[in-house]
C-alpha cells in the first residue's frame, strides 16, 4: 500500500516530467519551424544565385563582345595610323621634291630671263658667265664661239683663266672640237681631282645650238671647291644654256652687226643728202 | 614688314635672291650692286637683314660688313654672306668680320629662304 505522501511526490514528479516533456515538444516545434524557415531561405538564395549566375554570364558575354569590337576598332585604327604615317612620309618626300623643283625652276627662270634681257653681245656673254659661275658653280671655263670662215671654235669669254692662254680649237678636233662638230654634249663620268688645266680634257662640254646649228661650245674645266660634282639641275641648266644662250648670243651678234650696218647706211645716206647742196 | 637689302654685283644672282625672298610673305627687298651702293641705302633706310656677296667691285662684302658692324645702330643687324669662296679660311674670315651665316654658291633658294626667315625671327643659324 502506497502512502498518500508518496502518492503526492509521485504526482508532482509526473507533473514535472510532463512539464519538461511539453517544453521539449515546444522546443522541437520551434526547431522544426526554424528548420523550415532556413530551408526556405536556402531555396531563395539558391534561386538568387542561379539568377545572378545567369546575369553574370550575360554581362560577361556582353563584355567579351564589346572587347572584341574594341580590339577590332584598335586594329583598324592602328592600320589607319600606319597608312597615315606612310602617307605623311610620301607627302614629306613630295614636299622636298616640290621644293627642289621650285628651286630648279627659279634658277631656270632667272637664267633665261637674264639671257634674253639684253641685245648687247658683251652683256649676253657676261650673263652666260654669271650663270655658269653662280648657278652651276664652275670656277674655270671657256666659252668658245664658232667662226664659220675658219671652221674654228675661238674663245669668246673665259673665267678663272687668262684668255691669252686659250687657243682656238678646230671643229672636229679633240673633245671640244667634236662637241662643236656633232652637237652632242660631253660629260666626264666622274670628277677627277684638279691637277692643272688641260684644254682638251674638260669636265663637260656643252654645244650651244640653234636647232642643229652649233654656234659655240661651253667647256667647263674646274668646279668651285665646295661643289663635288654635277647635280640634276646642272644638266637642266646646261640644256637650257645649249638652246637659250645660243639664241641670245646669235641674236645679239646679229643685232650688233645690223646696228653697225645701219649706222654705215645712215652715213652713206647723209653723204648722199649733202651732195646736192654742195 | 621685313626689309632685306641684297648686295650683289651679278644681276643674275640679285634677281635669283630677290625672287626667292619675295616669296616670303611680308618681305620687301632692296637691291644694291656693291658695298658703297649698299652703305648709301643702309644710311637712308631701315633694314632687318643684309645679304651680301664677297667679291664685288668698288667695295667688297668683307669691307662692307666691317663698316656696318662699326655702326652702333647696325651691330645687331643679321648678315648673310653668299659667295663662291668656299674655302674654310674664307668662311672663318666672313664669320669673324661679323656675318651671322655663310652660304656658298650655287645656293639652294629654299635653304636661303629658311635661313633668312630664321634670322628675321631672331633664331640663330645652326653652325655649318
Amino acid at each position: 500500500m502506497v502512502e498518500p505522501r508518496e502518492v503526492n511526490i509521485l504526482q508532482r514528479k509526473a507533473e514535472e516530467f510532463l512539464q519538461i516533456f511539453r517544453k521539449g515538444e515546444e522546443f522541437t516545434q520551434e526547431l522544426l519551424r526554424e528548420n523550415e524557415r532556413l530551408r526556405f531561405r536556402v531555396a531563395q538564395l539558391e534561386e538568387a544565385e542561379v539568377a545572378s549566375r545567369r546575369t553574370d554570364e550575360l554581362a560577361f558575354k556582353n563584355l567579351r563582345e564589346r572587347l572584341a569590337l574594341l580590339e577590332e576598332e584598335r586594329d583598324r585604327l592602328l592600320a589607319r595610323f600606319k597608312e597615315v604615317e606612310e602617307e605623311n612620309k610620301v607627302f614629306a618626300s613630295k614636299y622636298l621634291e616640290v621644293e627642289l623643283e621650285n628651286n630648279n625652276l627659279a634658277n631656270l627662270y632667272v637664267a633665261s630671263y637674264q639671257l634674253h634681257s639684253t641685245l648687247d653681245f658683251e652683256e649676253v656673254l657676261r650673263v652666260v658667265q654669271e650663270i655658269v659661275i653662280n648657278l652651276v658653280g664652275a670656277e674655270k671655263f671657256v666659252l668658245y664661239l664658232r667662226n664659220e670662215r675658219t671652221d674654228e671654235l675661238a674663245p669668246a669669254a673665259a673665267e678663272g683663266l687668262n684668255m691669252a692662254d686659250v687657243s682656238p680649237v678646230l671643229v672636229g678636233s679633240g673633245i671640244v672640237g667634236r662637241v662643236g662638230e656633232t652637237g652632242e654634249s660631253f660629260y666626264q663620268e666622274s670628277i677627277p681631282v684638279f691637277q692643272g688645266i688641260d684644254f682638251d680634257k674638260p669636265l663637260t662640254a656643252i654645244p650651244l645650238k640653234i636647232n642643229d646649228l652649233v654656234i659655240g661650245v661651253l667647256a667647263v674645266y674646274k668646279l668651285l671647291v665646295q661643289k663635288p660634282g654635277f647635280s640634276p639641275i646642272d644638266y637642266e641648266l646646261f640644256s637650257m644654256l645649249a638652246g637659250h644662250a645660243a639664241t641670245a648670243i646669235f641674236s645679239s651678234k646679229l643685232y650688233s652687226q645690223s646696228a653697225r650696218k645701219l649706222s654705215t647706211i645712215r652715213g652713206f645716206l647723209d653723204l648722199l643728202r649733202e651732195r646736192p647742196g654742195e | 614688314m621685313s626689309n632685306v637689302l641684297v648686295v650683289e654685283d651679278s644681276p643674275t644672282m640679285r634677281q635669283l635672291i630677290s625672287f626667292a625672298l619675295k616669296r616670303v610673305p611680308g618681305t620687301q627687298v632692296t637691291e644694291a650692286s656693291d658695298g658703297v651702293d649698299a652703305l648709301k641705302k643702309i644710311s637712308g633706310g631701315r633694314f632687318d637683314l643684309l645679304i651680301t656677296d664677297v667679291n664685288m667691285p668698288v667695295m667688297d662684302g668683307i669691307k662692307l660688313i666691317s663698316l656696318v658692324r662699326k655702326d652702333p645702330n647696325h651691330r645687331d643687324l643679321p648678315i648673310i654672306i653668299i659667295t663662291t669662296e668656299g674655302a674654310d679660311e674664307d668662311r672663318k674670315r666672313g664669320l669673324a668680320v661679323g656675318a651671322n651665316a655663310y652660304l656658298t654658291k650655287p645656293i639652294q633658294t629654299s635653304s636661303l629662304v629658311k635661313l633668312a626667315t630664321d634670322l628675321l625671327e631672331g633664331i640663330a643659324p645652326q653652325a655649318g
